[in-house]
């Protein structure tokens, strides 16, 4: 469970990211994020793990506040949490395997895996998490062979290989074409059910946020503006959020209609 | 495309390149003041003409051939002082080249005595480094080979992390968020990304090292140096020749060896 309280995120140079914004996410929810650019979603999402850290207000993991932790006890909660990203983040020169053992680092003494002696127990756990992913064949290439959406896959290996009870994924399908989105949503959602993984997902795109999740959250400008399950999401909301009604070409279509 | 619709557009009026002009003319103010304050006199340089010409046909039509079997030790002991000299200073160089990067460590004013502590030795050339050390250690190859290892080392160290400072950060942002501590993102975003910059880095340092070597012997340094200053006063220009033609010969060879392998590293 992530308890989000008043936080607020103003930046050094005066602007305010996100202001007195409270959410609880129960586990196992799929709970997208959307709102304009600079609306604050990835404040919010970075500020869960700490990676931005709030000007006030608290985020609870399981009842823990990750804004007080440090040092070894920040790094042993951010090993719960795993992250993915709109640009993949991966280590382009590096295997995918190790890049997705990069993922298990966190489990072990620093020396340990600067000698790079991962347990055997860590390469089956990398192999499953590629297997889950539909990319296993691809473990011994390099990263940078592999296409957008395939490194995107690695990401989302990378960040299962940490057995995480919490995933943030900060606009993961930005920088996809639509048909390769498709692929990778569909992934997110099965690894949210399968293992009942708490997922949180910035998205650009509403009619995905709609597809896929059970509940949105609407940031403007900072602000938390709409709150609720996807089906209580109408024109006004939207309105809310985006500041006018959207115009047919900003959305995205079904994929059904796309030519492949 | 028909001809009217090229005249619909609104080409922009080229602007004035008062900037290039300006900075010619800077050039040349700089150039010509240098000359004055140097008294360079192309006089002096036509006069001097037939005594470098006197000279650079001892050098090189009348090259001492023979002179060549006693190069070849020095030769030996030069190569081996530009070896030794370029690994311990590209060693050296990891730590404080971690120290340096602003990307790893985050408190400016570490990093900035770091840095500054490598400008000292960047300021100070290999030579001034060779003599120093002829007078602590004695005139022999080990002083030679240890001011290559501190000129490998001021220059290592900046390109090392300024190589560090260059690697795509998502790499590092991922770990960070993954609960990776800062030696495994060292060893896991760093080390992969640098690593065959770093290699180049050593035979760059080396080709470098390879040209200094051969004159670090002027200040008793070892090596092939020294013969070049023992000839050098007694005025013989056939030998120097062929001192210069065989280090000419060593630093092409190394130069293409190490642009071959370092074509293949990055």
């Amino acid at each position: 469970m992530v308890e989000i309280k008043n936080l607020t995120k103003i930046y050094p140079n005066g602007v305010k990211a996100l202001e007195d914004v409270s959410l609880t996410i129960e586990e196992g929810e799929f709970v997208a994020i959307i709102g304009l650019s600079g609306a604050g979603k990835s404040t919010l999402l970075r500020m869960i793990n700490k990676m931005i850290e709030p000007t006030s207000g608290d985020v609870l993991i399981n009842g823990e506040s990750i804004v007080a932790a440090k040092g070894k006890k920040l790094r042993r909660m951010r090993r719960d949490i795993g992250m993915i990203f709109q640009s993949f983040n991966l280590v382009k020169r590096s295997k995918v395997l190790t890049n997705v053992l990069a993922g298990r680092i966190a489990y072990h003494h620093p020396i340990v895996t600067t000698l790079g002696l991962f347990p055997e127990k860590d390469k089956q756990i990398a192999f499953e998490a590629l297997h889950r992913v539909n990319i296993l064949e691809k473990a011994y290439n390099r990263a940078d062979e592999l296409s957008g959406g395939q490194m995107q896959r690695v990401a989302i290996a990378r960040s299962l290989a940490q057995e995480p009870k919490i995933l943030l994924a900060d606009e993961p399908v930005a920088s996809l074409d639509p048909i390769t989105t498709i692929h990778v949503m569909n992934d997110l959602r099965r690894i949210n059910r399968e293992l009942k993984l708490t997922t949180l997902v910035n998205l650009h795109h509403v009619d995905l946020a709609l597809k896929y999740s059970h509940r949105i959250i609407g940031l403007q400008g900072g602000h938390l503006v709409f709150d609720g399950p996807s089906s209580e999401v109408n024109d006004d909301v939207l309105r809310q959020i985006y500041g006018r009604e959207l115009l047919e070409e900003e959305v995205l279509g079904d994929v059904e209609d796309l030519e492949v | 495309m028909s001809r009217t619709s090229r005249s619909d557009m609104n080409i922009p009026k080229k602007p004035l390149e008062l900037k290039k002009y300006f900075s010619i003319a800077l050039f040349l103010t700089i150039l010509f003041a240098s000359g004055w304050f140097a008294d360079f006199s192309l006089i002096e340089v036509f006069r001097g003409i037939g005594e470098t010409k006197e000279i650079l046909t001892k050098m090189f039509f009348h090259t001492d051939w023979s002179y060549l079997s006693n190069l070849l030790g020095p030769l030996k002991e030069t190569i081996q002082m530009s070896i030794v000299g370029t690994m311990i200073g590209s060693i050296a160089a990891i730590p404080i080249a971690v120290f340096s990067a602003r990307n790893f460590i985050k408190n400016k004013v570490f990093t900035a005595f770091w840095r500054n502590f490598l400008g000292v030795f960047r300021t100070i050339p290999a030579l001034v480094f060779a003599a120093i050390f002829a007078s602590v250690f004695g005139l022999n190859s080990f002083s030679g080979m240890l001011s290559l290892a501190v000129f490998t080392f001021g220059l290592l160290a900046k390109l090392i992390y300024e190589a560090m400072e260059g690697i795509d950060h998502g790499a590092v942002e991922a770990l960070e968020a993954s609960g990776a501590s800062q030696l495994s993102i060292l060893r896991y975003a760093f080390v992969p990304q640098v690593l065959p910059q770093y290699l180049s880095f050593i035979l760059y340092a080396f080709e470098i090292n390879i040209r200094s070597a051969s004159i670090l012997g002027y200040v008793g340094a070892g090596g092939i140096g020294v013969y070049y200053q023992r000839n050098l006063s007694f005025f013989r220009y056939e030998r120097i020749g062929t001192i210069v033609i065989l280090t000419f010969a060593v630093v092409l060879v190394t130069d293409a060896i190490s642009a071959k392998i370092r074509e293949k590293l990055v």
